[in-house]
């Protein structure tokens, strides 16, 4: 088995609200995240596919089919939007676009698309939020 | 608010300066310039590590959060970047008996940390000694 790991960077605000909550809790439990105007980060994702190497190319995943991928079914989504206004899986009452639930939402939009080009699989997906703070999924339960 | 599935995992990097000099009692002076080389000098010289804590577990639904950065930025400040950061390594309790090699700063931190990220579990700690070496220590 052999690791391949492509990265990408894409720019992108939200905040962090809970509607079940009072504007004091969500003050409380997300600080200065909570602020509805909103806040932006540039974030790097990077995509851990799996697999052996094809005998005849050498590659686990073409690395060029790999960007596109990204592209296509990640920073078209969120490259320069608002995740809670623009994303789905962030809309109100959905999650909320924490480095955790972002790492997840990438891989929930990689898996199938990586698993359905036969061979390799989504190992990892790791979100950089800032240079400092990541966060990343492995999938599973 | 949507549950999210399985386990994830967040990661925070600590930047610290500190001290050290690699020197074992156990060794003679010639053995010790041997196995330490440059390191073994008297006075002891310095690094800029970076201190990576990986914690592992649940997303909460209601927050998203493996853990909050801010419990988690507490915790490792109080015990490991307030006791480390400029400080001289080899002063320490932890390193008494023990070279203060990265190899062993990173076990120290992995123990100093191991069962106070609650509710998250410490997965790994990761320290940088330098741009080009790194350690990491995920428990036994």
């Amino acid at each position: 088995m052999v690791f391949l790991t492509r990265r990408a960077t894409f720019s992108a605000s939200h905040y962090y609200w809970n509607d079940a909550w009072s504007q004091e809790k969500n003050e409380q439990i997300f600080g200065k995240c909570a602020r509805r105007s909103g806040h932006g980060h540039n974030y790097t994702l990077e995509v851990t596919v799996a697999g052996e190497p094809n005998p005849v190319t050498g590659f686990v995943v073409d690395l060029k089919w790999l960007k596109d991928v990204i592209e296509r079914e990640v920073l078209e989504a969120w490259d320069h939007r608002h995740l809670n206004l623009e994303a789905p899986e962030f809309a109100a009452g959905k999650a909320v676009p924490t480095t955790e639930n972002i790492a997840i939402a990438a891989w929930k939009r990689l898996a199938p698309v990586v698993s359905g080009a036969g061979g390799a699989h989504l190992s990892r997906v790791r979100v950089y939020e800032t240079p400092e703070i990541f966060a990343e999924y492995r999938g599973g339960q | 608010m949507s549950a999210t599935a399985g386990k994830a995992y967040f990661g925070r990097r600590y930047p610290l300066s500190a001290s050290h000099r690699l020197h074992s009692d156990a060794l003679t002076a010639a053995e010790n310039r041997a196995a330490y080389g440059k390191c073994n000098n008297p006075h002891g010289h310095g690094h800029n590590y970076v201190v990576e804590v990986l914690v592992g577990g649940a997303v909460d639904a209601e927050t998203g959060m493996v853990i909050n950065l801010a419990d988690l930025d507490s915790v490792v400040l109080e015990r490991v970047v307030d006791r480390f950061d400029h400080a001289n390594l080899n002063l320490d309790p932890l390193f008494v008996n023990h070279a203060p090699t990265t190899e062993n700063l990173c076990k120290a931190v992995f123990l100093l940390l191991d069962g106070t990220v609650q509710p998250a579990k410490l997965e790994q700690v990761r320290v940088e000694e330098t741009e080009n070496n790194f350690f990491e220590y995920a428990g036994e």
